[in-house]
């Protein structure tokens, strides 16, 4: 214990204890170590279970082979990840329960004790270790010969700098991609994916339409960045139960209302709608917009309501945006309102 | 002269070979017997390091197919459904593993599944650590690297689950992206940085794949390597119990005994792993379908392990937002993230907090039982609940649906037991440890009670109690207790800020306190008023014979 006391113990009681430590409990004899026969069971318990190890490792092959990959046929795969996977599993377990049985019945049980040392480094270890600090220091110079000392202090901080710079072109700077969309004036409404344009007539009380800008799904480059900006709900609602802010009465079309898709809180898709609420519910983690007063969050993590899409009709009756959105979508981000 | 004796057979002339390079004989004489205590609860770790060697071994197997590559393709595999979709050419390799490689769907499961079982086990091995006070000198920095392998896995995981490039990692990555967005000033460069570009761009996958297999692992094993090393310097840790000091260490010798059990111990983990995969469909991506940024499909949920940070996502009010000169903090992300990083930097941060406490500085190598470090454990009960109520949020909506709820309610109970909770856990589990405390001291003045009721000559009953054997009452009595420390002033006269914290900490930690039994309290039991366990038998010793 010597090395132990040597530390303050603190605000630690010294309790004395009613009893001395009374060592290590006496050694309990288990059946195979008493009598000949049931170690030589627990042996060809053990050689059992590496046996079936053995033969786990052939049931694997065999599933490798027996069931080939047949181009429309997935209980191919389904059989060989099976019989494969419970091969594997009992050519593992074989081994390690083998392994563990043995040394549980036949090898020695009788708990040793081994002596700790503290963590601390002896006295003249220490005393050796300093001299050798001082002995470099000496020999280099470090401390006497200061310019050098500091001339490297600045060399050692400015030279991961380039290993920073370097990095700049992980992206583009950000500029105002965050606060544009695909859609301008005169952009038609289309369904997502299929990009087919929507005429106002199509759309009847209560329905749903997924909406992407026209031209989207024929972009070749950066169709999911735009995507993932650009996507948008229409909803036609009784035009009674709009409760529609005058400065943006505009926005609609005869109860068709236009909103992004992309949550304000994180930017997962809102695509849930209840039709008798008039509620759009974020999968994701439930911030709730009211569509018919102009998408506000009634419930949830995020803050702000879902941007408006202006929209109007077309010559020919179709939806189209009268512009882009007026406020970023997506999630809030420092600068968005600059 | 020769002293040295020249070996004879193949296996002898084999070991001089490589002993006379490579000094394998001193590592085996200085390690070959070392000493390990064994307790079930100590295989929490090694299940998470063989979890750990089975991610690596499957892991391989997988880059050798996996192509991490966001360009674009149209599928052409053996999985009908998606036949002709368009698709990154990751998501495309993917499907391959599954459908057009035997063996690959089970080595993508194994994977899989091998990253839960590792994340759980590291995480209740963590719990083991903490529980019983094995965190404590000289151990706290071992502590810390636990801490970041915890962090680490959480890293390796998430960039792993993105890699598939299927509908529901995406939208993962894309509430890590807004959530990086929210971060104020830097946090749309950084999304640009990681992305390439905009969300979601055609770099990324890429990037993570990098993380996934080289960086994170490399500086996981790194730390694994640290942690295992200190493991063998500071030897294990053991329970308290008769024989059993802070300057021994009681168990069984490596050779041969650790070897056949550890050894054997890595086959079941490996085994076992293995029957789930072959039998239990895990992120079957290709119901998912390829990643979209439009469609999402309700009862969205990451890995159990991310749990907690979804959750916390949705538990945060909306309306807190801070405008300053025109420049938004979005607190409904920024909020989850302060106090997410606030609660690990507490977990990090314990022993040492715990340590300045007590002010002990000695090695602590006899773990405590949790009710015997009442304070402790009922903090670490608080962290659980805490954690906990984090985690069964990420999965309100489903909740809601089978509980037939409303979701709004489930979310707002939510809200408040988030707060109540860990209140409500710390003032149970203290008084909980407390009382068994009780009756540890009960059992050691006055015996176990053995329920034979027996009337004595002149019409008196009394219930025998029998005294616990000498390694019983050893267990009982030996465990290190603190008192409440006095604020006092310093050489100058003065208490300072610190002292006073320290003082009040002190109080809260130790003002209940069970101490355990002192041998006067022991002596004074047996003397005085005793007479079931040492007068009765002198009088009546037929009928109080002790089974024993």
């Amino acid at each position: 214990m010597s090395d132990l006391e040597k530390y303050t113990a603190g605000s630690a009681t010294n309790i004395v204890r009613p009893i001395a430590d009374p060592g290590l409990e006496p050694h309990r004899e288990r059946m195979t170590d008493k009598s000949e026969h049931h170690a030589r069971n627990a042996e060809r318990q053990v050689s059992a279970m590496f046996i079936i190890s053995m033969i786990g490792a052939v049931i694997a092959v065999w599933g490798f082979f027996a069931f080939p990959i047949v181009e429309g046929d997935l209980s191919a795969t389904r059989n060989n990840t099976f019989w494969m996977g419970i091969g594997m599993a009992l050519s593992l377990l074989g081994i390690g329960f083998g392994a563990v049985h043995w040394a549980k019945t036949l090898m020695p049980d009788n708990e040793v004790s081994e002596e700790r040392h503290t963590a601390r480094s002896t006295d003249e270890a220490r005393a050796q270790a300093i001299e050798i600090v001082k002995l470099a220091d000496g020999e280099s110079g470090f401390s006497r010969r200061k310019l050098i000392r500091r001339t490297l202090y600045g060399a050692l901080a400015f030279f991961p700098i380039p290993a920073v710079v370097i990095f700049g072109d992980l992206g583009p700077v950000v500029g105002d991609t965050l606060k544009r969309t695909m859609w301008a004036p005169g952009t038609r409404l289309t369904r997502d994916p299929t990009g087919i344009p929507i005429k106002a007539s199509e759309v009847t009380i209560g329905s749903v339409f997924h909406v992407i800008p026209e031209g989207l799904s024929e972009l070749e480059e950066h169709k999911l960045e735009e995507k993932a900006k650009a996507a948008v709900l229409l909803v036609r609602v009784n035009p009674g139960d709009l409760k529609e802010d005058p400065a943006k009465a505009s926005w609609s079309y005869d109860g068709i209302v236009a909103y992004s898709k992309i949550c304000t809180h994180v930017g997962c898709p809102v695509a849930l709608y209840e039709q008798h609420t008039h509620h759009l519910l974020c999968p994701c983690h439930q911030s709730t917009f009211d569509l018919a007063d102009h998408c506000k969050v009634i419930f949830g993590p995020a803050a702000r309501p879902l941007p408006q899409l202006p929209i109007t009709v077309d010559d020919e009756g179709y939806l189209v945006a009268q512009s882009d959105f007026l406020e970023p979508v997506g999630p809030s981000f420092w600068d968005m309102r600059k | 002269m020769s002293s040295t004796t020249e070996p004879k057979t193949a296996l002898g002339k084999a070991a001089n070979y490589i002993d006379e390079r490579l000094t394998v004989g001193t590592v085996l004489k200085n390690f070959g017997r070392k000493v390990f205590p064994d307790h079930w609860s100590f295989m929490l770790g090694e299940v998470a390091m063989y979890s750990f060697v089975i991610l690596i071994i499957s892991g391989t197997f997988l880059t050798f197919f996996f192509q991490p590559s966001m360009a674009h393709t149209y599928y052409d595999g053996s999985y009908a459904p998606l036949k002709g979709a368009e698709m990154t050419v990751a998501y495309a390799s993917s499907l391959d593993i599954s459908f057009d490689i035997r063996g690959g769907l089970l080595m993508r499961q194994i994977h899989h599944w091998a990253a839960l079982v590792f994340m759980a086990a590291a995480g209740l091995h963590m719990l083991r650590v903490f529980f019983t006070g094995a965190f404590r000198k000289p151990r706290e920095l071992n502590w810390v690297v636990g801490f970041l392998l915890f962090i680490l896995g959480m890293a390796a995981g998430f960039t792993g689950y993105s890699l598939p490039d299927d509908l529901l990692s995406g939208n993962g990555l894309r509430i890590i992206d807004g959530m990086i967005k929210g971060v104020p000033v830097i946090g749309p460069a950084i999304s640009s940085g990681l992305f390439g570009g905009e969300f979601p761009g055609t770099e990324v996958i890429a990037r993570l794949y990098s993380l996934h297999i080289m960086i994170i692992p490399a500086l996981i094993i790194a730390l694994l390597a640290f942690h295992l090393m200190m493991v063998i310097v500071h030897k294990h840790t053991h329970y308290p119990g008769p024989g059993r000091s802070d300057a021994n260490v009681v168990g069984y010798p490596l050779m041969p005994v650790y070897v056949a059990k550890a050894g054997g111990f890595f086959f079941l983990v490996f085994g076992v792993i293995a029957a789930i995969s072959a039998t239990f469909t895990i992120n079957p991506i290709w119901n998912y379908g390829p990643y979209d940024p439009s469609p999402v499909s309700a009862g969205t949920q990451p890995d159990w392990y991310i749990g907690w940070l979804d959750g916390a996502l949705r538990l945060a009010p909306g309306h807190l937002d801070i405008a300053i000169f025109g420049y938004v903090i979005p607190m409904g992300v920024m909020l989850p993230i302060i106090v997410s990083l606030v609660f690990l930097a507490l977990v990090a941060a314990y022993p040492f907090i715990e340590a300045w406490v007590t002010g002990d500085k000695r090695e602590h190598h006899v773990l405590d039982r949790p009710r015997n470090a009442p304070t402790r454990t009922a903090i670490g009960a608080a962290g659980v609940v805490f954690y906990a109520i984090l985690w069964a949020a990420a999965s309100t909506d489903l909740i809601a649906i089978f509980f037939q709820m409303s979701l709004n309610h489930v979310l707002v109970a939510m809200q408040i037991l988030l707060i109540l909770g860990p209140v409500m856990a710390y003032w149970i589990t203290k008084r909980t440890c407390l009382a068994l405390q009780r009756k540890d001291r009960e059992i050691v003045l006055h015996g176990r009670e053995t329920g034979r009721v027996v009337r004595l000559p002149h019409g008196e009953y009394i219930e025998v109690h029998e005294p616990v054997d000498k390694y019983e009452l050893w267990k009982l009595v030996d465990f290190k207790d603190y008192e409440p420390i006095m604020p006092r002033p310093n050489k100058d006269g003065k208490i300072t800020i610190g002292t006073k914290i320290r003082a009040v900490l002190s109080r809260i930690y130790f003002e209940d306190r069970i101490a355990p039994v002192s041998k006067a309290e022991y002596e004074i039991a047996h003397a005085d008023h005793s007479p079931a366990i040492e007068e009765q038998p002198k009088r009546k010793p037929k009928a109080l014979k002790s089974k024993r």
